[in-house]
């Protein structure tokens, strides 16, 4: 099918994007890569009546070391990611992150910002978010504001930016080094949007787990940090049975919906099991 | 609403000048305004691959990027692969091997391939099959697609060596 018409603006700078999004109001719709919104106004599902490209603004492309974390501009394509873009312990995590998201065209053109601006529950770099806790940096009419993941995500394709404002860059904070990391995502095929997803990041010394991030995605309306579970698994060994235990704690704390992809409790097994798994990779990262 | 653009395209090293409605995606603009009709629509939402062109080198779907959006980018379509009357060893060996059956998936997975030989000349056997679980086809089972990008992939080396 074909979109209903458009005016197209392609703005140089993010204040000019502003004042688009000003002029248009409710009328205008920021446009990044474009993978999930054009695929959604060619079935007219979204009709914009205005398009704000903003594939142009130099200012909020690539990625960029800033010691302690990495600043993410939001039209930084996923594909950026195919190589490690730090040889720190996120930056290869990244790149182990990247390889599931969609296929390998369209993670040319889609992008790190406009994946969370979307907010799918089955996003991985909204996964990221939340587990690793980046700080968005939205500017608006009045100015920048910093805010944090966990207040980023408001429900399925419901974030925090508003509509006169705009996703700009992202900061991920990174691992000491000595940090092992893990992804695990099952999807019926590959390329598919997950049914289940998690990811994990341990400080493992002398086979005891020292420290532990854990996050658990598209069981839900957006993903989550597990913290409580993360506190349980401080000072466990890193042991498949401990994993197992993690990952069957985790099925009494989500509240999947079912749907024809797969039942509730079909999912809520499915988070057990790749808790368990991506555990398991973390740990033989770290060793 | 429906006020045309003037746009100027680069495909295949040549310029086009047109006038676009901002809505024409970059795949009808080829086909309709331009008579490149190699690049093929399927699904028209980013998941069967037939419309993949290179943009700036890399494969993008064109029926999920706007012409308006490409102008400034080097645009590389199947019509360009070719040199002369001699194939492209993708074409070569797909033609070989028996990588198309009907042929409609094709200039997608030629120009998926080419992107990705680009970006990476060294895939392995799981790198290709990867890349290639990119793009759909009905016909062949996908065996001697695989078969053929790897063969292409050598002779691409082979010759990138002498050269």
């Amino acid at each position: 099918m074909k979109p209903a018409s458009f005016s197209y603006h392609k703005p140089g700078s993010v204040s000019a994007a502003l004042a688009l999004l000003a002029q248009f109001g409710e009328e205008g719709k920021i446009i990044a890569g474009g993978q999930s919104l054009v695929p959604s106004m060619n079935f007219r599902l979204a009709r914009p009546e205005t398009l704000i490209d903003i594939n142009h603004i130099a200012e909020i492309q690539g990625v960029s070391d800033q010691g302690d974390h990495l600043e993410i501009g939001a039209v930084t394509r996923h594909a950026t990611f195919h190589h490690p873009v730090s040889p720190c312990p996120l930056g290869r995590m990244l790149t182990k992150v990247v390889a599931n998201i969609a296929h390998y065209p369209i993670r040319q053109r889609g992008t790190f910002g406009g994946s969370l601006s979307h907010a799918d529950p089955a996003s991985e770099w909204c996964l990221v978010a939340v587990t690793m806790g980046a700080e968005m940096e939205i500017h608006g009419p009045a100015g920048a504001r910093r805010v944090p993941a966990a207040q980023f995500f408001r429900g399925t394709f419901t974030t925090a930016v508003g509509r006169d404002e705009l996703l700009a860059r992202i900061r991920l904070p990174k691992l000491p080094e000595g940090w092992g990391t893990g992804f695990y995502e099952f999807s019926r095929r590959k390329g598919d949007f997950a049914l289940a997803m998690a990811l994990a990041a341990l400080k493992v010394e002398g086979g005891t787990i020292r420290a532990a991030r854990l996050g658990l995605g598209a069981v839900g309306a957006h993903p989550q940090r597990l913290e409580a579970l993360e506190a349980e698994l401080t000072g466990q060994p890193a042991t498949p049975q401990t994993f197992a235990a993690i990952g069957a704690r985790a099925q009494t704390m989500v509240t999947p919906s079912g749907d024809i992809h797969g039942s509730a409790e079909y999912r809520r097994e499915l988070a057990a099991t790749v808790i368990a798994r991506a555990l398991t990779r973390a740990a033989e990262d770290a060793a | 609403m429906n006020e045309k653009l003037d746009i100027t395209l680069t495909v295949n090293g040549r310029s086009h000048a047109l006038g676009v409605e901002p809505r024409r995606n970059l795949a009808d603009a080829l086909r309709d305004d331009l008579g490149l009709t190699g690049t093929h629509v399927g699904c028209e939402h980013g998941v069967c691959g037939a419309c993949t062109v290179l943009m700036d080198g890399r494969p993008v779907r064109s029926c999920l990027t706007f012409a308006c959006q490409a102008e400034g980018a080097a645009i590389e379509t199947v019509e360009g692969l070719a040199d002369g009357d001699r194939l492209h060893p993708l074409q070569q060996k797909f033609w070989e091997l028996h990588g198309l059956q009907c042929g409609f998936c094709t200039p997608g997975m030629l120009m998926l391939a080419a992107g990705a030989l680009r970006e990476n000349p060294d895939m392995d056997d799981e790198e290709i099959r990867e890349v290639m679980s990119s793009n759909l086809c009905r016909c062949t089972g996908y065996q001697n697609i695989l078969r053929a990008v790897r063969a292409a992939a050598d002779v691409m080396r082979a010759e990138g060596a002498q050269g």
